[in-house]
Order: C-alpha cells, then sequence, then structure tokens
C-alpha cells in the first residue's frame, strides 16, 4: 500500500472528535470555575457539591439498585430463553425470535409508550416495578443473542449424553450447560446493567415520582444551563462503564482461549 | 413428545419466557394500535368510537411541518454519519486483527457511557463561551462568539455524534467480509478504481449501508432530549411530539398514530434490507 498513512489519519481524526468531548467533560469535572467555560485551577468542590446533594445521591442509589435488579432478572430469563430456542422444538419459535427482534430493532420511544400503555391500563403504579419491567424488557434480547453465541459454539453431544445417562433435564442444565454458558451470562449482565444505568427514553415515560432514578435527575439539570456536578458526575459515571465494559471484554476473551 | 409431567423444566421455562415476551411485548404494541384508533378522553386517557382522527391530525400542517423537520435532520444525521463512516469501516477494516480489536473496544466505549453526560458535554463545548467559541476568538478566526448552541446544525451534531458508531458498526462487518481476491479481480479484468467502486464494493457492501441506514435514522427521529439539551423549542423530533403527547397533553390517539408511523417506517426499511441481502444471495459467487 502507497497511501497507508491517509487511512490512519482519518482513522486517529474521528477518534480525536469522539473523544474530545468526553476529555472536556472529565477535565472541567476538576475545575474551580462556576460557569464551567474557563478553567480557574484545580478543585474537587463539585465532586464535593455532588455527594452533598441528597436527592442527587438517593437518586444514585435508585438507579444502582434498579440495575442490578434488571441486569440479573434479564440474565435468567435471558439464559432461559436462550436455552429453550436452543434446545427445543416448540410451536412458535419464529414468532419468540421475532419478538425479541423487534424489541432489539425498535426504536426507544416506541417500546416506552407501549410499555406506559401496559402499566397504566393494568393499574399498575409507576415506580420500581414499572422501571424494573420495562429494563428487564429491553436487556433482554442483548442477554439472549450472548447466550446464543456461546451456544452455538458448543457441541451437543455433552448434554445428550447427560441426558442418556439419566440426569433429569433440570439437571442436565444446572450440571451441565450452565457452567459453559456462564462467561456469556457474566457479560449479559454487565451489559444488562449498563444498559439500565444508561437509559432516559424508556425510564422518562415508566418512572413515577415515587422512585427517581439517576438519568432523569440529570435531565432535569441539564435542561436549564450548566451544571458542573454533572462534570462530575458525568466523570463517576464513565469510569464505572468503562470498568464494566472492560470487565465483560476481558470475561468474553478469557473464555474464548 | 414427552408431556408435560415428564417434562416439567421444558414446560417452566418455555411458560416463563412467552409469559413474559407475550405480557411485555406483544400486548402492550398491540395496545398502541388500539389506541392510535380510539378516541382522546381527558379522563381515562381513551375512549371509543373507534376512527382514524388520529391519523388525520398527523397531517395537520403544523404537526405535518415538525415531521418534515425532524424528517430532514434524521436525514442529514444519516447521510453525516455516512459519510464519516463509510470510509472509517473501510479504513478500519484494513488494519491487522490484532489492533482492529483495539480500536472496535475504543469505538464501542463511548457509547457504553451515558448518552445524556455526553450530550452535555457537548454543550460545553458548543456553548456561546463555550471551548469552540473561546477557541476560534483566541486564533482571530471570529470577532464576536458564533450561535452554535440551540441551532439545528447542534442537534444534528448531537445526533451524529450518539449514533455514529450505529452506523460503524454493520458497514465494518461487510467490509470485513469483502473479500481482497475479488477486488484484485475487478482490477484484472481491467476495472479502474472508480469503476471497480461503483460495480463492485457498493452493491456489495449495500446490505452494511442500509443496516445502517436503519439504526441511525429511526433512533434519530426518537432521541427527544438531544432537541431539549442542544436544540431549543424551536428545533423539535418525532420524539419530542410523541413524549409531548403522551405525558403532558394526554393525547394518546395522536403520540400512538405519531409511533405507529416510526414502527411502519422501521418495518419498510427491515424488508429492504433484508431484500438486498437476498439479491446479493442470488448473484454472488
Amino acid at each position: 500500500m502507497t497511501h497507508r498513512w491517509l487511512p490512519r489519519t482519518y482513522l486517529t481524526l474521528v477518534y480525536i472528535l469522539l473523544y474530545v468531548p468526553i476529555v472536556v467533560l472529565v477535565v472541567f469535572s476538576f475545575n474551580e470555575s462556576r460557569t464551567g467555560y474557563a478553567w480557574e485551577g484545580l478543585s474537587l468542590r463539585w465532586y464535593e457539591a455532588l455527594f452533598n446533594n441528597r436527592a442527587m445521591v438517593a437518586a444514585m442509589w435508585n438507579s444502582i439498585w434498579l440495575a442490578l435488579s434488571a441486569a440479573t432478572v434479564s440474565t435468567v430469563i435471558g439464559a432461559l430463553t436462550a436455552l429453550a430456542l436452543h434446545r427445543y422444538r416448540f410451536r412458535g419459535k419464529k414468532l419468540l425470535n421475532g419478538m425479541l427482534f423487534v424489541v432489539m430493532m425498535s426504536p426507544e420511544i416506541v417500546l416506552a409508550i407501549s410499555l406506559l400503555a401496559l402499566f397504566l391500563l393494568v393499574g399498575l403504579q409507576l415506580g420500581y416495578v414499572s422501571l424494573l419491567l420495562a429494563h428487564v424488557t429491553f436487556c433482554l434480547p442483548f442477554v439472549v443473542i450472548t447466550v446464543m453465541a456461546r451456544l452455538s459454539g458448543f457441541d451437543d453431544s455433552l448434554p445428550e449424553a447427560a441426558r442418556d445417562l439419566g440426569a433429569s433435564d433440570f439437571t442436565m442444565t444446572r450440571t451441565v450447560l450452565i457452567p459453559v454458558i456462564m462467561p456469556a451470562l457474566l457479560a449479559g449482565w454487565l451489559l444488562g446493567f449498563t444498559l439500565s444505568l444508561d437509559d432516559v427514553v424508556v425510564s422518562t415515560f415508566v418512572s413515577g415520582p415515587s422512585y427517581e432514578i439517576l438519568p432523569l435527575r440529570i435531565y432535569s439539570m441539564v435542561r436549564v444551563g450548566l451544571k458542573p456536578e454533572v462534570n462530575a458526575l458525568g466523570t463517576l459515571l464513565l469510569v464505572f462503564s468503562l470498568v464494566m465494559l472492560m470487565l465483560s471484554q476481558w470475561i468474553l476473551i478469557r473464555s474464548k482461549r | 413428545m414427552l408431556s408435560v409431567r415428564q417434562q416439567p423444566f421444558k414446560t417452566a421455562v418455555l411458560v416463563l419466557v412467552w409469559g413474559w415476551l407475550l405480557f411485555l411485548v406483544l400486548a402492550p404494541n398491540l395496545l398502541v394500535v388500539g389506541a392510535s384508533m380510539m378516541t382522546r378522553d381527558p379522563v381515562s386517557f381513551l375512549s371509543l368510537p373507534l376512527n382514524l382522527d388520529a391519523y388525520r391530525q398527523l397531517f395537520d400542517p403544523l404537526y405535518l411541518e415538525v415531521f418534515l423537520h425532524s424528517l430532514f435532520m434524521a436525514a442529514m444525521t444519516t447521510l453525516v454519519c455516512l459519510l464519516i463512516g463509510y470510509p472509517f469501516a473501510w479504513a478500519l477494516s484494513r488494519v491487522g486483527k490484532q489492533r482492529q480489536l483495539l480500536l472496535i473496544f475504543l469505538l464501542i466505549v463511548p457509547f457504553w457511557t451515558n448518552s445524556l453526560v455526553r450530550t452535555y458535554a457537548l454543550k460545553l463545548i458548543l456553548a456561546t463561551n463555550g471551548l469552540l467559541n473561546n477557541g476560534l476568538m483566541s486564533l482571530g478566526l471570529i470577532d464576536e462568539p458564533l450561535q452554535l448552541l440551540y441551532t439545528e446544525g447542534a442537534v444534528i451534531v448531537g445526533l451524529v455524534y450518539l449514533l455514529l458508531p450505529f452506523m460503524i458498526l454493520p458497514l465494518y462487518s461487510v467490509f470485513d467480509d469483502l473479500k481482497q481476491e475479488v477486488l484484485l479481480a475487478s482490477h484484472d479484468l481491467g476495472a479502474g478504481r472508480l469503476s471497480t467502486f461503483i460495480h463492485v464494493i457498493v452493491p456489495l457492501t449495500l446490505p452494511g449501508v442500509l443496516a445502517g441506514v436503519m439504526l441511525v435514522l429511526l433512533p434519530a427521529m426518537g432521541l427527544f432530549f438531544v432537541p431539549d439539551i442542544l436544540g431549543g423549542s424551536r428545533h423539535l423530533l418525532v420524539g419530542n411530539v410523541i413524549k409531548n403527547q403522551f405525558l403532558d397533553a394526554r393525547n394518546w390517539p395522536f403520540g400512538a398514530a405519531a409511533s405507529i408511523v416510526l414502527t411502519v417506517a422501521m418495518a419498510f426499511l427491515m424488508f429492504a434490507h433484508r431484500l438486498s441481502k437476498r439479491r446479493l444471495g442470488e448473484e454472488g459467487p
């Protein structure tokens, strides 16, 4: 290749553009300045302000609790769905696949209003439960795909052997399949956790005043002007997501060896 | 086939999975279809009789203008994503395998971080006395700050920033499958660079382009928080209209009808994507 430098320069340029806003956010979170535009010296005051903000800390715990539970429930149901799709023959398999595909592909706002309509129709009070049901639903297809990918690379003779030796379906799943899909379960769980923690669109519709979560708190803050605390919070969330993402990649890569 | 009694585990799994999806995916979607054809009601949100008034309302000049404006911004977003993403995916598929993994990881990282926070970070840069204006002024390129925030451009920049990887990843996957031999063959058969691009590369990467368009165009009409933060009140998306109709104006039939239009658009794009893949399958080697 004669023009090797051209594609490389282009790649680098796009990466710089992608990362500039994030770098700006992190740098400004340590800025003393109140207006948040000019650099006025190093300070941790916005982190302090963040943790002294009671509503913010409460929303943070709510969000973490919601993400933990949504990730766990969606991992269990998603893994069972993947196992069912992989192992069982049953009627309506295409419809099941289709529904998962629709959840993944349809714009978030479409999912959001359909769930709101459902919750109000059945009289479910908007709060933790409605958020949990909604978050599990949009995390589900991602867990299913992660687990399916793992199962498709796995030799089917082992579960068959277990069944032939007299293990019940449940025992076989527990002792043979679960260990095999463990890395995918962990990766799926981490994925669900991050998706839940970051969601704005669906949560806007299905949350109620009884359970305020972080993205909605941030949303109401950033709509009116600039808030330096948001820089600090954004930096914390960034570090957190980064750790989660690296963990899930590490698990997946290690399991392939 | 074994009966329910002999396979309690299978039965339990299937009941749980079906129950969840029917109750939380199928039922709500049917509900929205139903809601779009009902009449607005201030107390219970919806009432009979069934009619198509909500769909007619979509063509009200006031809303039609918002929709067309939103479609324009979404189309611009998609175009910019394609123009940046196409050469990017191409270049990405040409670097060494080991480095490719790292680069893809770097591409995904920002997109697992809170999208609200990233939109807000753009505000720091685009504001009147933000970094970009300050930078340009200190370089002496401009004398007074430009109005960058609360413009159509700011909304498009925000949407591109949030959606770019959804264009790049499907494009990358088609470029990754593109065999070097095919390009060499085209060259050997006497095709020039431009001709190879038009007759070989573009058709082979078309499914990736359509997948990318699908993943960018529709979300670009739904991400209501981007105009809220960067666009002010004049540059609304369909998402903002749906949100207002559902949460503020309490006009459910209209909000539902708008959302169905998005769903139909999605179905149409998915169909086009399938078609392009099938055509490749038939004509391919």
